[in-house]
């Protein structure tokens, strides 16, 4: 079978850097082809800056791995020209449900708002995801941006010096050596360049296995995600199923610590319990089983010098809520513009500590999220078991238990709250949801959506309001976008950045955050907010 | 009087749960029992509404 996963798609070919006497120096170099370096590369080459990815595979994810995004990220992609093969390709689903022994105690609509041009989640294949990602690097490079990846390259050994840092790179032809002028590391929770630089990589362990099967089948389920607490056929743990494209169904069932991971593993033992799980006559294939533990855990700081961690690499969650790959695609997101500012001497390099403090911000947010899902999952006593059963029970009978039931809390994108980028609210009584540090909130315009509108530079979004068509605040361009209610079909743009405001002047940076928000332009303002989220101020 | 509420009520129920579970944590299964106990005496007296303890032991014991 030639699954898509065992076709290499960017093949070991050589490279002149390997027969160079000195050592070549790049702008940047991306450690790692998965999701999270993909999108790293990708919105730098859109930037025109010079990038190569190194990693020491040369295929795609092997099996499904990460399957849900969610619509933040899904927006990212949009911005990196990837975002919509995606949501044509995967599948989407609203609503979940979640049963207690054999009964159905609850289920949510995740009841998407209107108005937004991308759906509230997908599920899709990670190789699918990755595909995508790298057919769009092909499409770049015809288009003649300086972006490259080389498969079979494994990093050797880094060195770190005050202006770029150097690595060894081992090939099937042998190692050699190349520069860049900043590193960064997106090679997963393992991550190599973590252990080559002595980092740390702190956080807490579950004693706790989850089989994962991909098994492909023609059956009568639901387009929904199914959660299960101490079923029938996998009593005392739990059990998740979950659609993705290609009739391919992702199973997880919990089982425990003390197991035997290699005799789990065996298909003779994983398809008795699946049989017990979907019924006897059901007929599926295995695609995919693997056994995982996890963690949650981050570094204490993602900037080291020029080496920047993004991903897994930097932070890891368990897999309740899907905040693996969607938190890594903001921390790419984060980083891109203001690495640009850097490089082009616009923004002092301490720029890039903010992206310390508003992705940490955001890891955190995501690990204590995923550790209570993981807590109500995988009680760790006695008396946590009883509560949790005790929620169940009532969640099946009385509305007041349901919000309690946490079969995972899913991914929302993060507002960087008190961010050192951020100028104080100047127009509180506009939404909340469209505060300073606020990711924007799409909204449908007459003619297509706003998020693309605000892409990749800095804009001043002008509802009811005037203000000067372009700026130039120290050398960097401020786009005006000016709307206004003829621009506003449904009410959802006044809905979410209006609110019982009569006009308001909006300052969002090129990852679609709110810097600053006030009720009319003023020069002086827009300046100094402009010079504050660049890390002047 | 007022009818027990069965609607979500309490804001940030996963900071809640959070803090119920950690009240519990590093005691053994007899403790636990104990600081249950306490904890529902202490809010049945904030209650105070008979009527409302009440229907809140119906719904406990899954009568209707």
């Amino acid at each position: 079978m030639n699954k898509i996963f065992e076709i290499p798609l960017y093949p070991y070919a050589k490279s002149p850097d390997q027969d160079a006497t000195t050592p070549v120096r790049h702008q940047v170099v991306v450690i790692g082809a998965g999701p999270i370096g993909l999108g790293a590369a990708i919105d730098l080459a859109q930037q025109g800056i010079e990038v190569v990815v190194l990693d020491d595979n040369d295929k795609v994810s092997f099996g499904s791995r990460a399957v849900c995004y969610a619509k933040r990220p899904l927006e990212i992609l949009d911005r990196l020209g990837c975002g919509h093969p995606m949501v044509d390709k995967g599948v989407k689903w609203n609503l979940g449900k979640v049963f207690f022994d054999q009964r159905k105690v609850y289920e949510f609509n995740l009841l998407p708002e209107d108005g937004h041009e991308f759906p509230a989640f997908i599920n899709l294949q990670q190789y699918y995801f990755e595909e995508y990602m790298v057919n769009r690097v092909r499409e770049l490079q015809e288009q003649g941006a300086p972006i490259e990846i080389r498969g079979r390259n494994k990093v050797s050994a880094i060195g770190q010096h005050d202006t770029h840092v150097t690595l060894e790179v081992e090939t099937p032809e042998g190692p050699y050596n190349v520069e860049a002028d900043w590193l960064i590391a997106c090679d997963g929770a393992g991550s190599n360049t973590r252990a080559m630089l002595g980092l740390d990589f702190v956080g807490r362990v579950f004693e706790d296995n989850f089989l994962i099967a991909d098994v492909i089948m023609d059956a009568e389920f639901p387009t929904e995600r199914w959660f299960w607490f101490d079923p029938p056929f996998n009593r005392g743990q739990s059990a998740l199923l979950h659609k993705q494209p290609d009739g391919v169904w992702r199973i997880d069932l919990q089982l425990g610590w003390d197991i035997d991971k290699e005799r789990e593993k065996r298909p003779e033992n994983v398809i008795p319990r699946l049989k017990a799980m979907l019924g006897e006559d059901v007929n599926f294939e295995l695609e995919w089983v693997s056994i995982y533990t996890f963690q949650c855990r981050r570094m204490e700081q993602f900037r080291h010098g020029r080496v920047l961690f993004a991903g897994d690499a930097a932070h890891q969650v368990s897999p309740f809520g899907a905040r693996g790959a969607n938190s890594g695609l903001q921390d790419t997101d984060n980083l891109c513009w203001k690495l640009k500012l850097v490089m082009d001497g616009k923004a002092p390099e301490t720029l890039l500590d903010s992206y310390d403090v508003e992705r940490i911000h955001g890891a955190d947010e995501n690990i204590l999220n995923s550790s209570r899902s993981t807590d109500f999952i995988t009680p760790k006593s006695n008396i946590s078991r009883t509560l949790r059963d005790a929620v169940l029970d009532l969640a099946e009978q009385y509305e007041f238990a349901r919000p309690l039931v946490n079969s995972g809390r899913l991914s929302v994108p993060c507002t960087y709250d008190g961010s050192p980028l951020n100028t104080p609210d100047a127009l509180p009584g506009a939404p909340a949801r469209s505060r300073p540090g606020s990711p924007c909130a799409d909204a449908p315009l007459g003619q297509g959506y706003l998020l693309p509108q605000l892409a990749d530079r800095f804009t001043l979004l002008t509802l009811n309001a005037d203000a000067p068509d372009g700026l130039d605040i120290d050398g960097i361009p401020v786009t005006r976008l000016a709307l206004d209610g003829k621009d506003d079909p449904t009410g959802a743009l006044a809905d979410r950045y209006l609110g019982g405001e009569k006009s308001a002047v909006y300052l969002i940076r090129p990852d679609q955050h709110v810097a600053a928000r006030w009720a009319a332009y003023d020069e002086t303002a827009t300046r100094d907010a402009l010079r504050r989220a660049i890390g002047k101020a | 009087m007022s009818d027990l509420t069965l609607t979500p009520n309490i804001p940030g129920a996963d900071d809640f749960y959070a803090e119920l579970i950690a009240a519990h944590e590093g005691l053994t299964d007899a403790e636990s029992q104990a600081f249950n106990a306490r904890l529902v005496l202490l809010l049945a007296n904030h209650i105070g509404d008979r009527t409302v303890i009440s229907q809140a032991l119906a719904a406990a014991a899954r009568k209707e």
